[in-house]
């Protein structure tokens, strides 16, 4: 098993790269590692989309587990205290999963964009509620501690900016474990011919259950490391069909072809909108727009096709 | 007593125009099979436009009649000219790509719309009260209502008639419908799909601009404000049923009077309401609750 890890070719690059990152971390100036860490924790939440995606399922309400995820880690802080990285990446992936669980029932029965706009309608249901239940912040939200780390509190970003990368690392190798796992690989057969799959002896509508609740879990994760590296929840910003509409752009913008595509998708949008609201802020949108009509007319497979034109990048697939 | 019939109204006025809306996006989807979501585009452009001729109609002296042709022009000039790009430029690419990644486009095209307006229009909110104005209110049971929100009534009733005669009584509706039934089997009989489509989707944008341009005397026509109603309307056609005409006004009423409830008697709980029980029709019933009856194909 481990060998099967250390000797997938997508794991070591991955492994690799997020290493150098944490590597540059140290020298990098504050706000570059700020929009890494966003990127970062974004890119998490995509890669859960990406899992959905595979099978040509896209949630157009992933902020829903998005937010758990930071509400998670800000109520957690808030009625118990807790601090901590670890505790508190796992009570966001925790209720992320906990609800996953619980909606993937109804979910699974869904394609195309009865999917995606049920998705979306539960998703503002929990926007809705917390926007007008005052114990749970309303519109403002809550601010959120500096994390630490089995007690220790480290001056700087640096730390907590380490610690997400180990997550996302962390996720990326399981998701691309479960990717080649004969569970993962049903994903391309369930998109091209469902009825195949369900002769084939598997239940498709089980299939897709797990698949929702790993999406859920890296959305619920990715949501509690971006409370922890903003500071801050509140429903707008975390749960609103915003967000998951940004996370759907991420994932079309970074193509599916890979588990690492989904944070360098992440990043690259994090930065280009620093430098958007810099040089046009009213054209913010007409570029996301302009940007996901390109992508889709002419780069279907998204910014990871056109690193694939090179070899080294070509081989990974058929790892 | 009172407060019952303000409900009612309110809730009527903004069924009538939800309407109006959602019977463009549920037309488009019908035929199309494609959740346009650059419609709320099309309805803030009719809005703009409207409000900005009434204004300058209003400067030039013109008199208080002409602003319902301006309506009536802004809807069906945005509606044509947007439609006619849209479908060329970016749709026509798109026919045989997966649903999902076409509903993403239009989202593009709806970012770009709204940014557009943004350009041309600027950031300050436009006013164009003056059709409201002339029109003066009337009392009805105890309160007071302005004539024009009332005439929403008549525009919604119209589109409802005109939609169901077009559908049901002439040639062009009558391949609308065979291309809703079944596509493929339209184009073996000769049905010529793509020009069809081109119509379809030009009525729609017109009737989606025709909502905008309607409201536009009694709103603040401000940047952002589709938003609110281009969500509102996918609740009408998903809890209706996509495609179905009938379904989209007995959604509209729902969500209408629903909303009219719940803003004056639970603000807080306005856009929570009206998603749960699209969650709740989803639940139920996937397709709505008036789709037509599909023919499973393997």
């Amino acid at each position: 098993m481990l060998h099967a890890i250390l000797s997938d070719k997508t794991v070591r690059l991955t492994a690799l790269a997020l290493l150098a990152l944490a590597a540059a971390g140290l020298m990098l100036p504050a706000w570059v590692v700020n929009n890494m860490m966003f990127g970062l924790a974004r890119g998490a939440a995509v890669l859960g989309l990406l899992v959905l995606w595979r099978t040509g399922l896209m949630s157009f309400g992933h902020g829903l587990y998005f937010g758990l995820g930071a509400y998670a880690v800000a109520l957690s802080e808030h009625w118990l205290g807790l601090s901590d990285f670890a505790l508190r990446i796992l009570a966001a992936i925790l209720v992320a999963v906990v609800a996953g669980f619980a909606l993937g029932f109804i979910l699974r029965r869904y394609r195309d964009i009865f999917f995606a706009m049920l998705s979306l309608a539960f998703s503002m249901v929990l926007y809705g509620i917390l926007v007008k239940t005052e114990a749970l912040g309303s519109t403002d939200g809550f601010s959120v501690s500096q994390t630490t780390f089995l007690g220790w509190a480290p001056e700087g970003k640096q730390v907590l900016f380490t610690a997400i990368i180990t997550v996302c690392l962390a996720l990326a190798v399981l998701v691309q474990m479960y990717l080649r796992s004969t569970l993962g690989r049903l994903t391309t057969a369930i998109r091209d011919n469902e009825i195949r799959v369900e002769y084939l002896g598997y239940s498709v509508a089980r299939a897709i259950h797990i698949k929702y609740v790993i999406s859920a879990a890296l959305a619920g994760g990715a949501g509690g490391m971006m409370a922890m590296a903003l500071g801050q929840v509140d429903p707008d910003s975390m749960v609103y069909w915003t967000v998951s509409g940004e996370l759907v752009f991420i994932t079309i913008m970074a193509g599916p072809g890979s588990v690492l595509a989904p944070f360098i998708g992440a990043i690259i949008f994090e930065f280009l909108r620093t430098y958007a609201f810099e040089i046009a802020p009213h054209a913010w949108q007409l570029i996301v727009g302009g940007t996901l009509l390109l992508i889709i007319f002419f780069l279907p497979g998204g910014i990871w096709s056109l690193l694939e034109r090179i070899p080294f990048f070509r081989r990974l697939r058929h790892d | 007593m009172q407060l019952l019939f303000t409900i009612l109204l309110d809730g009527l006025v903004y069924a009538s125009y939800l309407f109006i809306v959602a019977a463009g996006l549920t037309i488009i989807f019908g035929v199309m099979k494609i959740l346009n979501v650059a419609h709320g585009g099309f309805y803030a452009w009719g809005a703009y436009t409207a409000a900005y001729f009434i204004g300058a109609a209003s400067e030039m002296g013109l008199p208080d009649w002409f602003a319902f042709l301006i309506i009536a022009g802004s809807a069906l000039a945005v509606g044509i000219v947007l439609g006619l790009l849209i479908e060329r430029i970016v749709l026509r690419r798109l026919y045989d790509h997966e649903e999902i990644l076409i509903v993403l486009a239009t989202f593009g095209v709806f970012l770009i719309l709204e940014d557009l307006i943004l350009l041309i229009f600027g950031v300050n909110p436009y006013f164009a009260y003056q059709p409201m104005v002339a029109l003066g209110s009337v009392e009805m049971g105890g309160i007071f209502r302005d004539v024009y929100s009332l005439t929403l009534f008549g525009v919604a009733l119209s589109v409802a008639a005109g939609s169901w005669w077009m559908l049901t009584r002439t040639r062009w509706g009558k391949l609308i419908t065979a291309v809703i039934h079944d596509r493929e089997m339209a184009l073996i009989v000769g049905i010529n799909v793509r020009r069809l489509f081109v119509v379809t989707f030009c009525a729609g944008a017109v009737l989606g601009a025709l909502g905008g341009a309607y409201i536009a005397p009694t709103v603040s026509v401000a940047p952002g404000f589709a938003v609110d109603v281009i969500v509102l309307s996918f609740a009408v056609v998903v809890i209706g049923g996509m495609g179905s005409i009938p379904g989209a006004l007995i959604g509209a009423l729902l969500v209408g009077l629903l909303r009219a409830l719940a803003v004056h008697k639970l603000p807080e709980l306005e856009l929570f309401v009206i998603f749960l029980v699209m969650s709740a029709v989803l639940i139920v019933r996937p397709e709505g609750l008036f789709a037509p009856a599909k023919a499973r194909k393997i």
